[in-house]
């Protein structure tokens, strides 16, 4: 593997995150974070369906007319995400229950029309599928995260293995029912990207409308 | 001379420019030919195995709601019985339709078939599923001494999805003998509660109807005072209540109501 090839699958796990940089993605986020076995086996959904997209969609590129290029794409996409919800529901049907809808709506997931519009359809087949992995892995590592977070501060657990003793059960730990709810997963998300931002200053993009001061003069 | 070989066809197929008419209508054709086909086998390879889940999930609610009724194991060893007897109940007379197979029904099917059900008026609707089909399936258990249990499967709307249960009577046909939710979509760690094994064995025991036969078991915020109140869960208020009205509705006129009263005075 190249270095620029390699660069494919390593940039979007921190440098261009899905998530944390691009802000794609935020809704599935929130949704699957609950517990670990759900955000893993949704991690793992949506980079089988990006990757494969990304290669499918870079395999027939030169020959996607323009007029109709979203809909040849998101057709593809749609029809990978049916598949992925089949085989979960055939493989492993407890945590597909637990997902709901969510393995369904990896279709309006930004994350892979995102690739195939902005990647897949301008580059070769090879990059493609590493661009599509490592999108994938990024949304994975951030999802894998802030299920930590949530399912240990939430339930007192790691993968359903109870780690701190409840006080329901006669331990110490009250759990923070906030956490169960989306809402946590945003905080958590904006405190990610708080301490990327401040470790990597190129991430922070320009007030495009800086708010008014005094000191600043006024009228710009 | 035109080549006829489809190999040569297909060429120039692709060598059309990409925005021709022709090009763009065969694209699109082929994209959805090709998904639908993936699609469709995908679906069609692994019904069964997605069906045995279904099934299986179904089977293990149903044993564990009988494992948790005190003495049941006992009348299944009286009465020889290896397990429940299904029968047909016709909700619109409430008399037992013995013309289909009981075992092969499909209640799920039934559930959102406009042609196997009735509409409901909204006031008519406390359980929120719209329309309730003709044909339910209930499970019997007779033991030496007459009935010992009825298991009715019910359903209806919580805080935002569809919760399933099956919900046991005891031989008086007024005490709940258990409550199981076998399915449901509920905000997980706050409405999901209600499968919590401790909430629902809250329900066992409770009357669903007072002397004059209306229903009148509730969930109720903090402490249950009388014997038809059940705990209501904090943090899960609608989805608890969601679970109390839809038992009020299946155990009212339009559920197994008229089917009950005919199995009490023994009409069936």
């Amino acid at each position: 593997m190249t270095k620029s090839n390699l660069r494919h699958l390593t940039s979007p796990l921190i440098d261009n995150n899905p998530i944390t940089l691009q802000m794609l993605g935020i809704c599935s986020a929130l949704a699957v974070t609950t517990a670990l076995d759900t955000a893993l086996t949704m991690s793992l959904a949506l980079m089988a369906v990006l990757a494969t997209a990304s290669t499918v969609i870079s395999l027939i590129r030169r020959h996607i007319p323009a007029s109709i290029r979203l809909v040849v794409q998101i057709t593809i996409i749609a029809s990978l995400v049916i598949v992925a919800d089949q085989v979960l529901r055939a493989f492993a049907y407890e945590i597909s229950q637990r997902l709901s809808v969510f393995v369904g709506l990896i279709v309006t997931n930004c994350i892979v029309l995102g690739r195939a519009e902005s990647f897949a359809m301008r580059n070769p087949v090879w990059p493609s599928l590493l661009d599509g992995l490592g999108n994938g892995l990024g949304y994975g590592l951030i999802l894998m995260l802030v299920a930590t977070i949530r399912e240990l501060l939430g339930s007192g657990s790691l993968f359903g293995v109870p780690v701190l003793p409840l006080a329901v059960d006669g331990g110490w730990f009250v759990p923070l029912g906030f956490m169960l709810l989306a809402p946590s997963a945003f905080f958590i998300i904006g405190l990610l990207i708080w301490a990327i931002r401040t470790r990597r200053p190129a991430q922070a993009e320009a007030d495009e409308f800086p708010i008014l001061t005094a000191a600043a003069g006024g009228r710009k | 001379m035109a080549d006829l070989s489809p190999i040569s066809w297909w060429r120039r197929f692709l060598a059309l420019p990409n925005d021709s008419r022709l090009k763009t209508l065969g694209v699109a054709f082929l994209v959805a030919l090709v998904s639908a086909i993936t699609v469709s086998a995908t679906s069609v390879t692994l019904k069964p195995r997605q069906q045995a889940h279904i099934e299986a999930a179904r089977a293990a609610n149903l044993a564990a709601m009988i494992a948790t009724l005190p003495g049941l194991a006992d009348i299944l060893r009286q009465t020889g019985a290896e397990t429940l007897e299904t029968v047909l109940v016709d909700l619109r007379t409430g008399q037992i339709d013995g013309n289909y197979d009981a075992t092969s029904y499909d209640f799920l099917a039934a559930q959102t078939d406009p042609a196997q059900g009735t509409a409901l008026l909204p006031e008519d609707d406390l359980a929120g599923i719209g329309q309730r089909p003709h044909l339910a399936p209930v499970y019997l258990l007779r033991g030496v001494d007459g009935l010992a249990l009825v298991v009715l499967p019910v359903y209806g709307k919580g805080y935002q999805s569809m919760i399933r249960a099956y919900l046991a009577l005891e031989g008086d046909l007024n005490t709940v003998a258990a409550l199981s939710i076998y399915e449901q979509g509920e905000t997980p760690g706050l409405g999901s509660r209600i499968t919590d094994p401790g909430w629902q064995a809250l329900w066992s025991g409770k009357q669903a109807a007072d002397a004059s036969g209306e229903i009148i078991i509730s969930v109720v915020r903090g402490s249950a005072a009388t014997a038809s109140e059940v705990d209501g869960i904090t943090g899960a208020t609608r989805s608890s209540t969601g679970v109390a009205n839809l038992v009020h509705f299946w155990l009212g006129a339009d559920g197994y109501g008229g089917f009950l009263a005919r199995l009490k005075t023994g009409d069936l």
